[in-house]
Parts: structure tokens; sequence; C-alpha cells
């Protein structure tokens, strides 16, 4: 298995001939480099804003600071994915998991005000403040003498070769060479130190990367509330979905169809007073044909997209209407005294839709049920049918897809289809009964 | 085509559609035929009024109106044959709904109600020919809901053979003894024995002769 951390690549053997020792030196030298970039753009805003303080501009400057971690944390994540250490796996929207919640509402106040109120915001510029005046000089530091030290041992035999001249060299300032005998002793530790240093460095960008994950990365009650966020946003968007189809059904009724309706009635008026049996009868009827043919696929299309019977009746009666519509004959026993709230109905009935289409398509049964009711908090709904078996939802039925749409509402679909049959399709949805809307003209 | 002219008795109608221009159309159409629209009116409400004031002779509504594009116009003619027992209503939808045609039929005694696709008013003679037959206290069920219910087979239907659901389906379209014979080309006589045979599977008691057919249409419509 291949190490995914720093930490597991040290305890390895092969540390020494992998990659892990040079990302790690390379997670030190990013690091220098964004604490001096850190510390240069702290002290330049701290600097303009107390200069501008006194014409007041500067005031929303100095105010700015307060967010200088964000940018900084931005960058530390995805510094914190080369070490194994991110969030989640490079290149998903996990890599990208903050700490931070969206704001309510668009626009600048709202955002303001939620990070404003987040510790998230503070540990970020806590980080900010440490990578910009402390931990990027111990950095320098560590690699300093972790590999530049030992890489001028190394160097030594060439060293004295060339502006030693061969006769005398002051290594690292301190120990001074009068021969090729000792500048290879002291190469040879150099080998030594640079394997230990290569060692050291690992543990300090392993140590490094530990702090900035506590800092900038989401906490257990952060990672929760992020993912219960996901989840709501998840509803709303099915939400928006299902609002978006009952718009589109809505304005092809008013406009396409009544426009039909118009001309077929139309041209049902013109060939009343056309000569019979002349050529433009003849003509109207076909245009006439035409016309009806357009309506009554507009028709099916509308009621493809969201039937009405759903709306105005419930899941029940819009069963019923696919069970009729169904070339397999279909029982129904589905015993709902009270609507369900909109979003569950309208999954249940797509389920049951496609799973009809499903039982008609490739089944080759004779006859199929639908059985559902509301027991204990929770929807169920099972359509069952005589065929052949063998379905797979897994391989391109629709079902994969509605499977994803019962979920979003917590519920679960289970197939189960041994060949030779039956199959049986069962969707469960926690959902509470609502009492009947009110009859508007009532 | 039959003539307009001939052997229809002018209505008076109240029609109930929110569209613009099928309001119109229609009211064209009805007054190409000899009848009189007496109110058109775009709203649940505005109908209920139009109808108490005006006392029509057959009302015409749409399914679905403002203010809540739901069933209003539905409701609303479920509420007139509460409060009219006997007043004729057609009822025009955008779709087949079995439920809409069963509520409206178990409104008053189910006859004087029709329940037709919007669509079939383009086949303008037929339509009217639907509305005088609702007007003379018939019913009259979209052929659509006919073959949908037919499709599903259900008991006491599959105590039926082919020909006498053929011969029910064309009842539940609101056509005459007459008028089926013609449709199947078989005499009259033969039309009467496959409606006997039919009634009796459906264990519909030989009393009252006239509503029989219509309990006979109901019999699809109730589960």
């Amino acid at each position: 298995m291949r190490p995914r951390t720093v930490w597991q690549a040290l305890a390895r053997p092969d540390y020494l001939l992998s990659s892990w020792p040079w990302r790690a030196v390379g997670h030190l030298l990013t690091g220098v480099v964004l604490g001096v970039v850190v510390l240069a753009g702290l002290v330049g805003l701290v600097a303009a804003g107390g200069l501008l303080a006194v014409v007041l501009v500067g005031l929303p400057l100095l105010g700015l600071t307060a967010f200088a971690g964000l940018p900084v944390a931005a960058v530390e994540r995805w510094r914190l994915g080369w070490l194994g250490e991110g969030p989640g796996p490079a290149g998903t929207d996990a890599a990208r998991l903050t700490a931070h919640a969206d704001p309510p509402a668009p626009g600048l106040r709202s955002w303001l005000g939620i990070r404003l109120r987040e510790a998230a915001t503070w540990r970020e510029l806590g980080h900010a403040l440490l990578t910009g005046f402390l931990l990027w000089p111990v950095e320098a530091l560590v690699v300093t003498v972790a590999l530049v030290c030992p890489g001028a041992l190394v160097a030594t035999p060439l060293l004295l070769a060339t502006a030693g001249e061969g006769r005398e060299l002051k290594v690292l300032k301190a120990v001074t060479v009068t021969g090729q005998a000792q500048a290879c002793a002291l190469a040879a530790l150099g080998l030594v130190a640079l394997a230990a240093g290569l060692y050291g460095v690992g543990v300090a960008a392993g140590a490094r990367a530990g702090l900035t994950r506590l800092l900038v990365l989401p906490r257990a009650g952060e990672a929760e509330a992020r993912v219960r966020e996901l989840a709501r946003s998840r509803v709303r968007l099915v939400e928006a979905f299902e609002a978006e189809r009952r718009r589109i059904e809505r304005d092809l009724h008013d406009g396409a169809q009544q426009r039909l309706v118009a001309l077929s009635m139309a041209l049902g008026l013109a060939r009343l007073d056309a000569p019979p049996d002349g050529p433009l009868a003849a003509q109207l009827a076909r245009a006439h044909a035409q016309a009806d043919a357009a309506l009554a696929e507009l028709r099916e299309l509308i009621h493809g997209i969201h039937p009405q019977v759903l709306a105005d009746y419930g899941l029940a009666a819009a069963v019923a209407d696919a069970a009729d519509r169904s070339p397999v004959p279909v029982a129904t026993e589905v015993d709902l005294p009270e609507r369900l709230p909109a979003a569950v109905e309208a999954a249940a009935y797509f389920v049951v839709r496609e799973a009809l289409a499903n039982v008609a398509r490739h089944s080759g049964a004779r006859r199929a049920r639908v059985r559902g009711a509301h027991r204990h908090g929770r929807l169920v709904l099972e359509v069952e049918d005589d065929g052949r078996g063998g379905a797979d939802p897994a391989t391109g039925s629709g079902l994969t897809g509605l499977g994803d749409r019962v979920s979003v509402l917590d519920g679960r679909l289970a197939v189960t289809s041994p060949p030779g049959g039956p199959t049986l399709l069962r969707v469960e949805i926690p959902c509470a009964t609502q009492p009947t809307a009110d009859d508007p003209c009532a | 085509m039959r003539d307009a002219a001939h052997g229809r008795r002018p209505l008076r109608v109240v029609l109930a559609e929110d569209g613009v221009l099928l309001r119109d159309g229609l009211t064209a159409l009805l007054e190409r035929f000899g009848h009189r629209v007496v109110a058109a009116v775009g709203d649940a409400p505005a109908l209920l009024d139009a109808v108490r004031a005006h006392d029509p002779d057959v009302v015409v509504t749409d399914v679905r109106m403002p203010p809540g594009f739901t069933d209003e116009g539905l409701h609303a003619a479920v509420r007139l044959r509460g409060e009219r027992p006997g007043l004729p209503v057609l009822v025009l939808s955008q779709y087949v709904q079995r439920a809409y045609a069963a509520e409206l039929l178990d409104s008053g005694d189910g006859t004087g109600v029709g329940y037709l696709l919007k669509d079939r008013v383009g086949q303008v003679a037929e339509f009217v020919d639907a509305l005088d037959e609702v007007a003379a206290g018939g019913t009259v069920v979209d052929p659509e809901v006919v073959r949908q219910l037919l499709r599903r087979r259900r008991d006491p239907l599959e105590r039926l053979t082919p020909r006498e659901r053929e011969v029910l389906a064309l009842v539940a379209e609101g056509r005459s003894n007459g008028a089926v014979a013609r449709a199947l080309v078989v005499s009259e006589a033969a039309v009467g024995k496959h409606i006997g045979s039919i009634l009796t599977k459906l264990d519909l008691p030989p009393a009252q002769d006239v509503h029989r057919r219509v309990l006979a249409v109901l019999a699809y419509l109730r589960e």
C-alpha cells in the first residue's frame, strides 16, 4: 500500500528513496515564500491603513486585516493536499471543504456578518500571523540546517579542488580542511547528515502540516454543520427542480396548448363552410388531422412533465392514472387518505411510473401490482410484477436517478429481481401526512 | 356535417374558460350552431355568480381556472349541481383523469353531465352533439376515458365479452342504441340484447331502464 501522508511515509524503510522527502522540502520552502508574502502583505496593509486612518479611508483597510486569514487558509488547504493532509482527495469538492458556512443571503453585509461570528475566521487570522511572523524563519532554519549544511559537507572534495586550489579550505566557516583525505571523510559525514536531515525535514513538514490542519480545516462540529447544510441545499435543489417542471407545464398549458385547441376549432369551423367533396375540404381535413395529432402529442408531453392529477388529487389518484396508461394490466391498492408533501408525492409518483415503464418494456410480465400505504411515519410503495426477473437497477435504467431523488428525501429504493422473477421494487420515504387542501370554491 | 339549423333546440349557455382565445372561439362556435352564450366568464367564482344570475340551460366549463389553476372549474360544476339538481354541465379537461370524471358523475344522479377532452372542441359537430346530449339529460364520457378503463380489465368487467365491452364503450360515450347499432354495423335488436346481457353481468337490477345505462357507465368509473 502506498503511504498517504508524510507520517506514514516516514515509518517506511524506503522513505529516502521515495518522493516524500522532496515533497516535505517543497512544503517547507513554499512555506517560507508564503510567510514572507504574508508578512509583507500584513505589514503593508497595517501601514497603509494606519497612514490613511487620518482621512478615514484607512479604517476599512485596517478592518480588512481581520479577514487576512481567509486567503492564506485557502492557499494552505491547497498546500496540505501535496502532503496528503488535505480535507479530501485532490480535485474533488471535498478538497475545498472549509470550516466556513455559506452566507444565508447574497450580499456583502450577510457575508461579513457570518464571517465575523465564525470562530474559523479568527483561527485563520491567528494562523496567518503565525505564518508571517514566526513560522517562516523556523522553516528556513530547518531547511538550512538539514540540507544546506550537509550539502556543503558533501561538496567539500570538489570545493577543495577548485576554490581551495587543492591546499586548504574552510568548511562552513568552522572546520579547516587541508587534504583530500580529510575532505572525503567530511563528505561521508555530510551524506549521513543529509539522510538524517531529510528525516528531520519530513518531521518538520509533518508537524507544520499538523499545526495548519488544526487551524484551517473544519473541526468535527463544523464538518457536521457543513454536511447538514449540504443536505439541505440538495433538498432545495430538488424542490427548485420540481417547481421548474411545474412552471414549464403551466406555460405549455396556458400557451401552446390553448393556441392549438383554438386552431383546431377554427379548422373545424372552416370545414363546415367548405364545399363538401371539393379539394379545399380534403386539404382542411388533412390540416385538421395534423393539428389534432400535434395536440395529442403535446398533451402527452405535458402529462409527462408533471401530471395535473398529482397536484389535484394526490399520489393515489396519480398512481391509478399511471396504471390506467400501462399496457400491462396493473392492479392498484394505494391507501392514502391524506395528502403527503409535494416533493414526496412527486418522487414516489415518478418511481412508480418508471417502474411500470420497465415492467412494460423488459419484464414480459402479464400482470403487475402497485401497493402503497403510509405507516409509522413512512410512505411505503411496492411495485411487483410476474415477469422473468433478472432486472439490474445498476445498468442503465432510469431508476438510478430516481434512487438519488428518493435518497434526497432520506428515503430508500430497493429492487429484488431474481432470475425467473418475480421483480419487486420497494420505495420507502419518511414523511408526515398533511391535511387535504381546502377547496378554493367552498 | 350536420346542418346547424336542423333539429336543434337553441340553448342558453354559461361558458367558463380562462383563455381569452378559447373563450371567444367557443362563443363563436356555439353561436354558429344557434345557441346563445348568455355569459362567458374567466374564473370559478364568476361562473357561480353567472349561473345564479342567468339560470342557463347548460353550463360549459374548463377544469383548470384561476385563481389556483388546479381543478376550480370542476369543483364549481359539482357545487352547482348540488345547488341546482339536474343542471346540465359539460366539463372540458386538458387531460383525461378518471378522478375528475368520477367526481363529476357522482354529483347528482349522474345524468345531464359530460366530461370531454378539450381537444374534442375541434370536432365541432360532435362537440355540439355532445352538448345537446348533456342538455337533454344524457351522460357523455370522453372516449379516451373509456379506452383507459377498458384497458384495466378489472372485475366485474372481466365477465364481459369483447363485443359487450365495445357496446358499453359506445354507450358510455353517450350514444343511443340506434347509434351503437350503426357504429358496429349490427341490428338495433342485437344491441339491445348485448345491453341486457351487460346490465345482468354488472348486477344492475331491471328497474328504471334509463338510469341503468348510466349506472353501467359508473361501474367503470368506480373501483
